[in-house]
């Protein structure tokens, strides 16, 4: 990674306070100046995973382009929340048409913007993993292959929120939503299905493909800020913890988001070209089970019968993302 | 100069005219050849300026239309059939955000059974989407029409529908005379958006609206429809003073006069009725033709002060409403409201590229003047096929598919029955 990560760790929670750090590291949204996308007042539940990392991620890009910015929305929670007639949170020209077009709608503002010669102003386009990975995944994959000058940036919380919590195309296996349900002999969503839009995203050989989460918003901010300062087709996966669907605690947010990466179930990592260019390390393996176990989705794997054979699958694959993206090499 | 040339040509080389901004373009037959010379246009430098999207499907081509209207482009799709019900969320889309697209519907059939020959089922699909539908009679009023038509979405801020007769119109090579740049710089001033995105005074575009304010809007995309029921035929009139040339308007009436009978009809077969009712006319008989340009704005008074003579109508229509009939006619005779409605006949012909026979019209026609037409009439209608297809399906729940049946009967397909 270009970005030299931060390397202090508060004991026990490896968070990293704004206060803690020299000024010239601090984040964006440290700032009293910042540009502030989407402002308070929304109506997001709390803890929203979803609404910090638009916030984050938006706000890092608008400072990275001087506030040259446009956004696309697909429908989900995100457009849902943040615009209820007459009220609006943003405060950079926004544009919502569906659910499944954004990538293709973005596409449509950047040429826009091309024919017009304006290649000051730059677009982003935003969605939930339903819209992404689901619906929006062939205007998606079209933008990508154009190489269309686009920065996609992905809310992924593991379903659809908005609809009240059903199954996506990145809803992990075994995971309980209201279309897989826990009941029968294999609850939850089954294993073997799903979606790696990072690594489909790769395979287009797009300029730029990250992964980030809300547990680490520094290195949020700086892929956002690192996709603005390139063009082309880029995508940015961030993993958003969903209180309401996943069953966590609000106040939990960060640290469901931190459990899902050091497990080694989310990998955090960076592409250019197609190519595996830097990967956020685990400082410490902890344990599916740990992470699991903080969300009533995954209940039912610990009670009211304990299912260590389905635990053990879900190890195998964050053992597997572990290999694949060596997370345990270094650090 | 009027030159010879393909209908999907002549339409590229007036959109190009216009200097759309930005194209979104996915191939279906008949509307293919004109985002292929579109695409000739745009590389050879000839249509400058523009961005030419290739896109992955009708639902991103409309898509595209969706982000570069937004951001102050002048934007510009075709389709036709099946791409245009691919698209159709988006196309309520465009128009519920109030953008200015135009698109050329290229008229084909929708399937199944798959079809990709002429009629009117496509677009009429799209009656209620809120987007204006102008249709072409000949490939210079198609030319002429989408010139009119970015004249016309820009001012209401409505998106436009130019429907043109696939094939009929499309492939055939005929005499145009092409709206010049000069024309179309004199008719056509740029785009200025109502709404656009804006980094100097942001807005929300497509935000969420319930209860409390979406009837309004919806009464306000109703009314701005009924605004360019005034605008199109001054449109129409200013575009004559430039090129001489009469096109669009609501409605257009031919030998109507002193008719007592009318002959309704929208697009290229006005052309073949205008021929069958001036061999009538000959033997005196007092018809005439109302072809309708507008059909969204449904033009209600033109069409009533134009048959405010007729004794009887007969709507021709190249599509219908199953489970009920005529789309156009239901219409026509809504015109009549608070009037006493003379009797009236829905033909449905044309269906799937069937050519609409002048026999066939004067034979229609004859009954329709004896008053003995059925009101819903299928002209040409093979009665030995379908009655031997409900016969199978009386005797047999498992007949069988319908159309496979219809073509064994008829000898195209030969293989044996399940
Ligand atoms: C064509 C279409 N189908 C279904 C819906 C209903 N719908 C709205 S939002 C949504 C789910 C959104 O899920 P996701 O993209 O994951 O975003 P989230 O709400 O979870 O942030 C669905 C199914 C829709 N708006 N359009
Ligand atoms: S349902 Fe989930 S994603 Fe939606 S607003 Fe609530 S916490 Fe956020």
């Amino acid at each position: 990674m270009t970005e030299a990560p931060i390397r202090f760790y508060q004991v026990g929670s490896f968070a990293v306070g704004n206060r803690l750090l020299p000024l010239e590291v601090r984040t964006v949204q440290a700032e009293s100046d910042r540009s502030n996308a989407i402002t308070s007042g929304h109506r997001a539940c709390q803890g929203c995973g979803e609404a910090l990392g638009a916030r984050y991620a938006l706000d890092a890009a608008m400072a990275a382009t001087k506030g040259q910015m446009f956004a696309v929305n697909a429908t989900g929670c995100l457009e849902v929340f943040s615009t209820p007639y007459p009220e609006t949170s943003w405060r950079l020209p926004w544009l919502h048409s569906l659910f499944g077009n954004a990538p293709a709608v973005a596409t449509g503002v950047a040429a826009a913007l091309k024919a017009q010669g304006r290649d000051d102003i730059r677009v982003v386009a935003q969605g939930g993993d339903g819209g992404t990975v689901d619906i929006g995944f062939a205007c998606l994959s079209g933008m990508f292959e154009r190489n269309d000058d686009v920065l996609y940036i992905c809310y992924d919380n593991e379903g659809y929120m908005n609809t009240g919590v059903q199954r996506s195309g990145a809803t992990p296996p075994a995971a309980r939503t209201m279309t897989t349900q826990a009941v029968g002999d294999d609850p939850g969503n089954v294993f073997g299905q799903g979606k790696d839009v990072p690594r489909i995203a790769m395979a287009h050989e797009i300029p730029y493909v990250a992964t980030a989460t809300v547990a680490d918003l520094h290195d949020l901010e700086a892929k956002a800020t690192k996709a603005m300062s390139m063009r082309g087709a880029r995508y940015l996966h961030v993993l958003v913890p969903c209180p309401l669907g996943w069953g966590s605690e609000s106040s939990a947010t960060l640290a469901v988001a931190r459990g899902a990466t050091q497990s080694g179930l989310f990998p955090v990592f960076e592409a250019e070209g197609g190519e595996v260019t830097g990967v956020t390390p685990i400082r410490r393996q902890v344990p599916v089970e740990d992470y699991l176990s903080m969300q009533k989705r995954f209940a039912h794997l610990f009670s009211p019968r304990r299912r260590d054979d389905v635990i053990a699958r879900v190890q195998a694959q964050a053992d597997k993302n572990i290999r694949r993206y060596g997370l345990l090499e270094e650090s | 100069m009027p030159v010879q040339i393909e209908g999907s040509q002549a339409v590229a080389a007036a959109v190009a005219a216009c200097r759309p901004q930005v194209i979104g373009a996915y191939p279906i037959s008949p509307q293919t050849h004109i985002v292929e010379t579109l695409s000739r246009l745009v590389k050879s430098g000839e249509l400058p300026g523009c961005e030419y999207v290739n896109v992955e499907s009708e639902f991103a081509a409309m898509s595209v239309c969706i982000g570069a209207s937004a951001t102050g482009a002048r934007s510009y799709t075709a389709t036709a059939s099946q791409g245009l019900l691919y698209m159709v969320e988006a196309v309520y889309n465009a128009s519920g955000l109030g953008l200015p697209i135009v698109m050329t519907v290229a008229n084909r059939a929708i399937g199944a059974p798959i079809n990709i020959w002429n009629d009117h089922s496509d677009a009429m699909s799209q009656r209620d989407s809120g987007w204006l539908q102008l249709y072409a009679e000949t490939n210079q009023e198609a030319a002429d029409l989408h010139v009119q038509a970015f004249r016309i979405a820009e001012a209401l801020s409505l998106p436009v529908m130019v429907c043109m007769d696939g094939f009929i119109l499309t492939h055939a090579v005929e005499q145009v005379e092409l709206p010049t740049l000069e024309q179309v710089e004199a008719f056509l001033p740029p785009f200025q958006p109502r709404q656009v995105l804006d980094v100097d005074d942001p807005v929300s575009i497509g935000a969420m609206v319930g209860p409390e304010a979406f009837t309004e809007v919806r009464y306000l995309a109703h009314d701005r429809q009924v605004q360019a029921l005034d605008l199109i035929p001054q449109v129409a009139l200013e575009y004559a003073a430039i090129t001489g040339r009469e096109a669009g308007g609501l409605v257009r009436p031919y030998r109507l006069d002193d008719a007592e009978t009318a002959v309704i009809a929208l697009g290229s077969a006005l052309g073949t009725i205008k021929d069958v009712v001036d061999e009538r006319r000959e033997r005196g008989e007092r018809i005439g033709v109302l072809g309708i340009t507008s059909f969204r704005p449904f033009p209600l008074e033109a069409v009533r002060h134009a048959l405010a003579g007729v004794m009887r109508f007969v709507v021709v229509e190249k599509a219908f409403s199953a489970g009920i009939g005529g789309i156009v006619d239901s219409h026509v005779r809504m015109a009549f409201r608070g009037h006493t409605v003379p009797p009236n006949y829905t033909v449905i012909a044309g269906l799937g590229g069937r050519p609409i026979l002048k026999r066939s019209l004067h034979a229609m026609l004859e009954e329709a003047m004896a008053d003995r037409l059925a009101p819903l009439t299928f002209l040409d209608l093979n009665h030995d096929l379908v009655d031997a297809e409900l016969a199978r399906q009386r005797a047999d729940v498992r007949s069988g598919p319908m159309a496979e049946n219809l073509l064994r009967d008829l000898g195209t397909v030969r293989s044996a029955p399940h």
